[in-house]
């Protein structure tokens, strides 16, 4: 084959390694913008940081004021704009059980609730799994989330069967023992 | 929802658009180096062709049947860099008078067809989860194997290999992937308390020991090990692993502060008392000193990887126009001056190209999954092969000291290959369950029970239509 014949075909392999890549990049389209649209996820992700943010915004509305509009909270104010107003409730108070009347401060930060020792609540009781359920917050309300426990959570009467969101005063049963969040 | 969602379109043939495009420029590759040197094109061009060609078609039609979801972009890359590196290692046989192409050949036959099993009989990643301690042990094994007498073979300083009879092994090389596992399920399971429980000094909170314990187990087994085998390469992406997969699970900026200050201070004492390291620290700080140039273990072969790369230019001297062979490892740790000399400027960053778009796509997939474990496992895995590349080429291009790694999926080596396939296929599998669409009834428990700590995004926006997260 020429020598011309070859060179051409050689830049063509070139070409056709940078149009694979182009074909590639531009098929995915707006499949990697997470970061644009999605600006919410990073604070999902950070327990810690999202509990301190969130308290933090909590904090700051009621002095900047409910006329504000969209206050102080900065980094998620758009997408936690209506619930801002209304503060992450910072106790959990056992109203029934074993620990009644004990009252544990939150400070924003994910609590496991067990029977094992390493729980943030140790709950000392036969019917309470070692990790039994996990209660987290996020924007201004805490979740629960049942761990897989063998005999159960229970919200208001009804068996947990996923993560649902508790309000204050909403009775947690877990075991013998009744919790409530309290602002 | 606050999950990163993709439209579930399965873009299969996307996939399959791609594939043929890459296996034209793996093939294209293989029959332009034949023309450049001349060389009448005989059966074996058309055999490697066919081969790589009938495995990534099966391949294509197991991720149709198996998982109809998974990520189009990872296999396409794939297929074209393991085209690319078989027309290279057969570029440099013909100059050599070798046959390590048809070996590399059998090790991607062997590697797509573990990484197709493995896509048919475990079809979800989090079967994995279910045994940490089990890959952990796995692990151990695997890195001590080459340390027992009679199986373990030396190769240039550096005792990774075992002996299989039919050819050579790198456990290590698959250790990292068990190790990875192992990190990823203990993670995803004991996150909230290597977080939450612990001494608080200073700024720093420090977490209990035996919150920790495995890990610095693990850590220590696979450093010490690494350390009797005189493997920098792989010490340096295990040690990267470990501290990737931490960061991820944890967010703590503090980890990778004092992950750096422990790589300063045992590079520090690395340098100064193990002889080989120290070699080639000093190869890489006086390349072109003349004494070190001519010296046993100098800078010759880095050197002259640098003198090809130079020749190549911006066009490069054309597939089969220069003389890649010239450099000692040509075909296998050097393989990416041989690239830069033949293929140019514009070649070689294409390949690079392709290595960060295959990055993005593992951790897209780390991104849009939902169970913490497939998380971690997808992101570690994206890191290490980063990381890997890194090594690799910043090593060949004289940014960092040479160390003995294999550019993944284009060097020669079997192992290497095979680990690599399996990575990407773990991947592959974590990117079906991050893209295929879910059905959420109302008695669903869509994080699954006991999926995990690092599973608080999916399932909550549900129970909250007022939209404490929703975008």
């Amino acid at each position: 084959m020429s020598e011309l014949a070859v060179a051409a075909l050689r830049l063509g392999l070139l070409l056709v390694m940078w149009i694979l890549i182009i074909s590639i990049v531009s098929s995915q389209g707006r499949d990697l913008m997470v970061g644009a649209r999605n600006k919410v996820r990073p604070r999902g992700k950070n327990p810690a940081p999202v509990a301190a943010g969130a308290a933090a915004g909590t904090a700051g509305s009621p002095s900047g004021g409910p006329s504000g509009g969209a206050p102080a909270s900065g980094t998620g104010g758009q997408s936690t704009g209506q619930q801002q107003a209304r503060p992450l409730p910072t106790r959990l108070q056992v109203t029934e059980g074993p620990l009644q009347g004990s009252v544990v401060d939150l400070h924003g930060s994910p609590l496991l609730l067990g029977r094992a020792q390493e729980a943030d609540l140790v709950l000392d009781d036969d019917y309470v799994s070692g990790r039994h359920a996990r209660l987290f917050p996020q924007g201004s309300r805490w979740f629960l989330e049942d761990l897989g426990s063998t005999n159960g959570t229970y919200v208001s009467g009804s068996q947990l069967t996923r993560t649902v969101a508790v309000d204050p005063g909403t009775p947690i049963r877990i075991g013998k023992t009744v919790l409530e969040l309290r602002s | 929802m606050s999950q990163v969602s993709s439209t579930p379109r399965p873009r299969r043939n996307t996939e399959l658009v791609l594939l043929l495009l890459g296996l034209c420029i793996g093939t294209g590759a293989s029959l332009l180096a034949g023309l450049g040197m001349d060389r009448e094109i005989t059966s074996d061009y058309w055999v490697q062709a066919a081969v790589l060609a009938i495995m990534s078609l099966v391949f294509h039609l197991v991720l149709r049947l198996r998982a109809r979801y998974a990520d189009p972009y990872i296999l396409p890359i794939v297929v074209t860099l393991n085209g690319l590196g078989i027309a290279m290692i057969h570029r440099i046989d013909v100059a050599e008078g070798d046959d390590a192409a048809s070996r590399q050949l059998m090790w991607t036959v062997v590697a797509m067809g573990v990484a197709i099993a493995l896509l048919w009989l475990l079809k979800d990643h989090r079967v994995l989860r279910r045994w940490p301690y089990l890959f952990l042990a796995a692990s151990g094994i695997l890195l001590l194997l080459p340390l027992i007498p009679g199986l373990g073979m030396e190769i240039n300083g550096a005792r990774i290999w075992i002996n299989l009879g039919v050819g050579s092994f790198q456990p290590g090389e698959i250790a990292k992937i068990t190790l990875a596992i192992f990190f990823a399920g203990y993670l995803s399971a004991n996150r909230d308390l290597i977080l939450l429980a612990g001494k608080k000094i200073g700024p720093v909170t420090f977490p209990r020991f035996r919150d920790m314990g495995p890990l610095v187990i693990a850590w220590l087994i696979s450093m010490g090990v690494l350390v009797f085998q005189r493997d920098l390469g792989s010490a340096i992406l295990f040690f990267g692993l470990f501290m990737a997969m931490i960061y991820l699970a944890t967010s703590r900026v503090s980890w990778i502060i004092l992950g750096l200050v422990l790589v300063a201070v045992g590079g520090l004492i690395a340098v100064n008392t193990i002889s080989h390291v120290g070699l080639r620290v000093d190869a890489w700080l006086h390349a072109f000193d003349p004494e070190v140039y001519n010296r046993g273990a100098g800078s010759y072969q880095i050197v002259q990887g640098l003198f090809g790369l130079a020749s190549g230019g911006l066009l490069g001297t054309g597939l089969g126009g220069g003389r890649p062979d010239i450099v000692a490892y040509a075909n296998s740790d050097m393989i990416i001056a041989s690239f830069g000399e033949e293929l140019g400027f514009i070649g070689l960053s294409a390949i690079l190209m392709l290595f960060v778009l295959l990055v993005t796509r593992m951790l897209r997939a780390a991104l849009g999954t939902r169970d913490a474990f497939g998380k971690l496992l997808a992101a570690g895995l994206a890191f290490t092969m980063a990381l890997q590349c890194f090594v690799v080429i910043g090593g060949v291009t004289m940014v960092i000291p040479l160390t003995g790694l294999t550019t993944p999926f284009m060097a020669a080596g079997g192992s290497s290959l095979l680990a690599n396939w399996i990575v990407v296929t773990l991947v592959l599998m974590v990117s079906q369950s991050a893209r295929k669409p879910v059905a959420v009834g109302p008695m669903v428990n869509a994080s699954g029970s006991g999926s995990g700590h690092l599973d608080r995004t999916s399932g909550v926006p549900v129970e909250t239509p007022a939209g404490g997260v929703t975008a």
